[in-house]
């Protein structure tokens, strides 16, 4: 049965000897691989360049426009962009920017299942949630590096491009603090997008999902007339969440900047812990 | 060692896999045999924690697969074709896997030469042919050098010099004392591979034995013979009790019978005392095709429903080592 075309080795099958084991899988182990996981697709790559160009981008234009149109525009819209130049410019780049967040976030665990790897990763990880925990630390360790590259980076342009009409330095009271907040807003997100990814496990949906969160949720609430419909906006996760990308909490807003970041996180790690849960408990 | 004690796999009200127990033992290759849809796959994604049980356990030297330290030193699988990112590499593949056990990239380049993939390693594994990826995926079940392998149709789609190679990989791997559990639906395939087989249709076992085992037990013995006085021997056949069928034979010339219900010493003791030429004389073992075909009838799951038996192929020679086995087809 044996022909010249199967190669079988000398000696043991497998090659050279293996290093010996030592210990379980340690976490540290599990980060490497999840680093190496993330690196080594090109979605991630392409989603992070889209975060960088449009939020810049954006903020750019907008911020642009905002000038240009200056003496055209609306008394009361002046008057907010005044009293918070720090949101108006952290809000007008980052909009756009979050999706891809929303968009990498889903695929980072989503991919695993489309594509059945999450059957190799669960095979060298038994345990499972280590392997979930060491993919959400990389994820948003990731994000937040670059997130706060970002914010900062927008604040700068936009705050240059707004300095004859409305200035504002990082210096002023809350602007350090919204532009920071946005980086950790972004990094909560993906966070947030991640365990609906783990959720839904198809990326599709998952993806439509977090952007029915984030975009569609919104302005439907608002349409809910009376106070509860005013409640029920504030606490909505991405409405919450932003609210930390301001300077000061507004007179009309229910929640200040650091408790609607609050809210954001609680919902994030109810989201995880169902995630974390499904994960455990269904077949892979 | 594995071991799979009551386990039971139910998809809504369906049993996948129904009260199973075996053992695979090291130092032999074990074949896990049964049609398609028989529950193979998920038996194994029970074994290797992927799916949880409904009842019953299944124990990897005798832990549980989710308790074992580094699993893929213990146990190496090769699960569905495509267990990977099409946009990774394959080197990425191994080496996130690798990176999970602590092993070096050093491993990953072995592993990488090992299946003969060196050329293709770095690139992105979308573009791979079913064959290749099979490779990365038996390179996925060396990487952490394991003792046990759990193997899933692992010739599929491989082409006649990779089927080969994976044969006498198998082979070798269980000669070392270590532990091979390979599935296949294909009976051929197994014949020239497995030592013992473990045989299911519908989730249940039909089968536990050696293969040759196998084919004694579940198939009837025939003997082929050739006579230029085919006809009056095919009536003393008759008359003592055999069965004897016409067949056409090979060169077309002298008459043969394919006899059952008499053995090969008898019919040449009636030949002999009514002076009756015989050219041949040979007792034959049903192929194991047709042995498995006889056995999982009852328990196909998809199929033509059984119209009189087992699928008439005639009685071929014996044990037919694997033309169809490069056919592929997934379950």
């Amino acid at each position: 049965m044996t022909s010249a075309a199967s190669s079988v080795h000398p000696g043991r099958a497998g090659g050279p000897a293996v290093p010996p084991a030592s210990g379980r899988v340690g976490f540290g182990r599990l980060l490497l691989a999840e680093w190496t996981k993330i690196r080594s697709v090109r979605s991630t790559v392409w989603s992070l360049i889209l975060l960088v160009v449009i939020t810049l981008g954006f903020t750019g234009l907008l911020t642009w426009l905002t000038v240009l149109q200056w003496d055209k525009s609306d008394p009361t819209q002046r008057a907010r962009i005044i009293a918070d130049p720090v949101g108006t410019i952290l809000g007008s780049g980052l909009e756009f920017g979050q999706l891809t967040i929303c968009v990498l976030g889903v695929l980072v665990i989503s991919g695993e299942y489309s594509t059945g790897v999450i059957r190799a990763s669960l095979l060298a990880v038994p345990r499972r949630i280590p392997m979930l925990a060491a993919k959400a630390t990389v994820f948003a360790a990731i994000v937040f590096v670059l997130g706060e590259c970002v914010t900062f980076s927008s604040f700068f342009i936009g705050a240059a491009v707004l300095h004859s009409h409305a200035p504002v330095a990082l210096g002023d009271s809350g602007v350090t603090r919204a532009v920071f907040g946005a980086g950790l807003y972004l990094t909560v997100l993906g966070l947030f997008a991640m365990s609906i990814g783990a959720i839904i496990r198809h990326s599709a949906g998952a993806i439509t999902g977090v952007i029915a969160f984030v975009l569609v949720l919104a302005p439907l609430t608002q349409l809910i007339p009376g106070t509860i419909g005013k409640y029920i906006h504030a606490y909505l996760p991405s409405e919450a969440g932003q609210l930390i990308g301001q300077a000061h909490q507004q007179a009309n807003q229910v929640l200040s900047p650091w408790q609607g970041f609050g809210v954001f996180c609680l919902w994030t790690a109810v989201l995880l812990g169902i995630a974390i849960w499904l994960l455990k408990s269904r077949d892979a | 060692m594995i071991e799979a004690r009551d386990l039971t796999k139910r998809y809504g009200d369906k049993l996948a896999v129904d009260h199973l127990s075996f053992t695979v033992e090291p130092g032999r290759v074990t074949g896990f045999l049964g049609p398609n849809g028989a529950g193979k796959s998920t038996t194994m994604r029970l074994i290797l924690g992927l799916d949880k049980p409904a009842s019953g356990s299944a124990a990897i030297n005798g832990k549980r697969y989710a308790d074992l330290a580094q699993p893929l030193r213990t146990v190496g699988a090769l699960l569905e074709s495509r267990a990977m990112h099409t946009g990774r590499s394959a080197y990425n593949h191994l080496l996130f896997l690798a990176q999970t056990q602590g092993l070096p990239r050093s491993r990953v380049d072995d592993v990488i030469e090992l299946v003969g993939l060196k050329e293709v390693a770095h690139k992105r594994t979308g573009g791979f042919s079913l064959g290749m990826t099979q490779r990365v995926g038996i390179a996925v079940a060396m990487l952490g050098d394991p003792e046990i392998f759990v193997l899933d149709e692992p010739v599929n789609g491989l082409d006649p010099e990779g089927i080969l190679w994976i044969r006498n990989l198998m082979k070798q791997i269980a000669s070392e004392g270590r532990t091979v559990f390979v599935s296949s639906h294909l009976m051929n395939e197994m014949a020239v591979t497995a030592d013992h087989l473990i045989v299911i249709g519908k989730g249940k076992l039909i089968a536990d034995c050696s293969t040759q085992e196998f084919i004694e037990r579940s198939s009837e013995k025939s003997v082929l013979v050739r006579s230029p006085e085919v006809a009056r021997l095919a009536d003393l056949i008759a008359a003592e009790g055999g069965k004897p069928t016409a067949r056409e034979s090979a060169d077309g010339q002298a008459g043969t019978l394919s006899v059952t219900g008499l053995d090969a010493a008898r019919i040449g003791e009636i030949a002999a005392a009514q002076r009756i030429v015989l050219h041949e004389l040979t007792p034959q073992l049903a192929s194991l095709e047709e042995a498995y075909m006889e056995l999982t009838a009852d328990s196909l799951e998809y199929g033509v429903p059984a119209a009189g038996g087992p699928v008439p192929t005639g009685h071929g020679p014996a044990i037919e080592p694997a033309a169809s086995t490069a056919q592929g087809g997934a379950e």
